[in-house]
């Protein structure tokens, strides 16, 4: 379970964060939304551990990151996986290098069982046959997709993913948004996805949390969002598009029926 | 009032970079001395900073070795001296000018792109991925260069010390008619063990002074000098000037003092 409690944090006198409080319980995705510039990446490292705040606390699995510190620290860290927005593989390492290197590092695995597992993550992720290119020879969609099997090979039970589809383009995107949902299907890990990608990223994720001016300003299901009445939750959802309130709101009944059509199904 | 208050800001923040300076060579000698060292990562930092830079210190040590026969017979001719060219060319080398030009040549070569390639890591989330893994990004990124640079300088300033002794051979004796045994004998009877040694002892200092400063730039990259391409291009020309003005500082202190002859 991830739990942010009042969370405080600037940067030279800028406040980004004004007291956070966000919950995601174990086995459950958020989608974190909000403007440009509102403190959703920053977020996001504070629940990695990569940022210390000024003030409060952010708990995974009752543990403090902020006081977390060498041994205490990098087991959390071995239960984490974190997509970067910039996918940040190691460039000097071909993708097979990429994905195999924490296995390598981290596991006792033979040569041959982690070539075995990182093929199986390749090809999960549609990218055999890339696995000797390097990461500057490949598309910004080929990347993000190489990024997620190296973060997955871990078999994370905390992910933790930083705009996963921005710049992509649309067919690309949801690519990647089906892969994280059959990934999340598979590894039931408990995940932050900080998105702008309203109101597909709805499909995936169990809660949806939006931030704005450093606080959270609304958190509850896609359901409850699409059919909120507050206005700047409304115009962040239909794109400052008033005129399509009607369409979220059908968008909303929608995958209330889809939701409940899957709830059946694993029944 | 605004001027005080600026260069007590200015004050601060050059304490706090040098304390930070200080807990991140503390940490890397900590992590040096513990396992796992990553040895592959070792050997190819000692392939990088050492065998890559034998060209660049084979040229260098042979034109300082053939301008101080030069300068030095021309000298030492007006005293009629010139029978003492072989110690002053190998005490010249061997105490002062082959770790001192060996250490400057390493900072341009390798320091730079140790800084850049770090700096690069460090600004495009590399680093962070390498945090998040569960690794330590010192195992993995300074403490292996940190190693090499200790093995590499003296070496590479044993090489630059030989060459340039034949380098200036070859101008005095070869070219300006010195006698070869009295190039050599003088010089093997006033060169003494110590000063094989305070070289070789320079030579660490100045590959730890390299990897530290090289190092800390590309690790705080962006920290200091703005971030994107603009800021590891900063830090890099910064690694450079701070470790050759280190080099020569230190060198002055260590001669002076006799800390560690």
């Amino acid at each position: 379970m991830i739990k942010v409690q009042d969370l405080y944090k600037s940067f030279d006198g800028a406040e980004v964060l004004q007291g956070v409080n966000l919950e995601v319980g174990t086995g459950r995705i958020l989608a974190l939304i909000g403007r440009s510039g509102y403190g959703k990446s920053v977020l996001l490292k504070h629940v990695a551990g990569l940022m210390k705040p000024d003030r409060g606390r952010v708990l995974v699995d009752g543990h403090d990151m902020g006081r977390l510190r060498g041994g205490e620290l990098l087991s959390i860290r071995n239960r984490l996986g974190f997509l970067f927005q910039s996918g940040a593989l190691f460039d000097s390492m071909s993708i097979f290098d990429n994905v195999a290197f924490p296995l390598r590092e981290k596991t006792k695995l033979r040569a041959k069982e982690i070539r075995d597992r990182v093929m199986v993550e390749l090809e999960q992720v549609g990218l055999l046959g890339a696995e000797e290119k390097f990461p500057s020879q490949l598309s910004g969609g080929m990347v993000k997709r190489a990024s997620l099997a190296r973060a997955l090979a871990g078999d994370p039970e905390i992910m933790l993913f930083d705009e996963p589809t921005t710049g992509l383009d649309p067919l690309t995107g949801q690519t990647i948004l089906d892969l994280i949902d059959s990934c999340h299907e598979r590894l039931k890990f408990t995940g932050i996805i900080v998105t702008h990608e309203v109101p597909k990223i709805f499909q995936v994720v169990d809660a949806v949390a939006m931030i704005d001016e450093g606080r959270i300003l609304f958190q509850g299901t896609p359901e409850e969002i699409l059919k909120s009445e507050n206005g700047t939750v409304k115009s962040f959802v239909t794109g400052g598009m008033e005129w399509l309130t009607k369409d979220a709101e059908c968008y909303a009944d929608s995958m209330d029926k889809i939701r409940r059509r899957k709830d059946i199904h694993e029944l | 009032m605004d001027f005080v208050r600026k260069l007590g800001e200015s004050g601060i923040r050059s304490l706090l970079t040098l304390g930070r300076m200080g807990i991140f060579l503390a940490k890397t000698f900590a992590f040096s001395v513990t396992p796992p060292v990553k040895l592959s990562l070792f050997i190819k930092q000692i392939q990088f900073i050492g065998f890559q830079s034998i060209s660049v210190i084979f040229l260098t040590g042979a034109f300082t070795g053939m301008v101080l026969g030069y300068q030095g017979f021309n000298t030492l001719s007006r005293f009629g001296s010139d029978a003492f060219l072989g110690p002053m060319v190998g005490l010249s080398l061997i105490k002062e000018m082959g770790p001192v030009i060996s250490a400057l040549m390493v900072t341009g070569r390798a320091g730079s792109s140790i800084t850049a390639e770090i700096g690069i890591m460090r600004i495009s989330e590399q680093i962070d991925a390498l945090e998040l893994m569960g690794l330590n990004p010192y195992r993995y990124l300074i403490v292996p260069r940190f190693l090499a640079a200790l093995v590499c300088l003296p070496l590479l300033t044993a090489i630059f010390d030989v060459v340039g002794i034949f380098g200036g051979y070859l101008i005095g004796v070869k070219l300006l008619g010195l006698s070869s045994g009295v190039y050599f004998g003088e010089m093997v009877s006033y060169v003494e063990m110590k000063d094989i040694l305070e070289g070789l002892i320079k030579s660490l200092n100045f590959g730890v002074i390299i990897a530290w400063v090289c190092c800390f730039k590309g690790y705080y990259a962006g920290f200091y000098t703005g971030f994107g391409a603009e800021g590891v291009s900063k830090a890099t020309t910064q690694a450079v000037v701070l470790s050759s003005v280190l080099i020569l500082v230190w060198d002055y202190f260590l001669t002076s003092t006799r800390i560690f002859m």
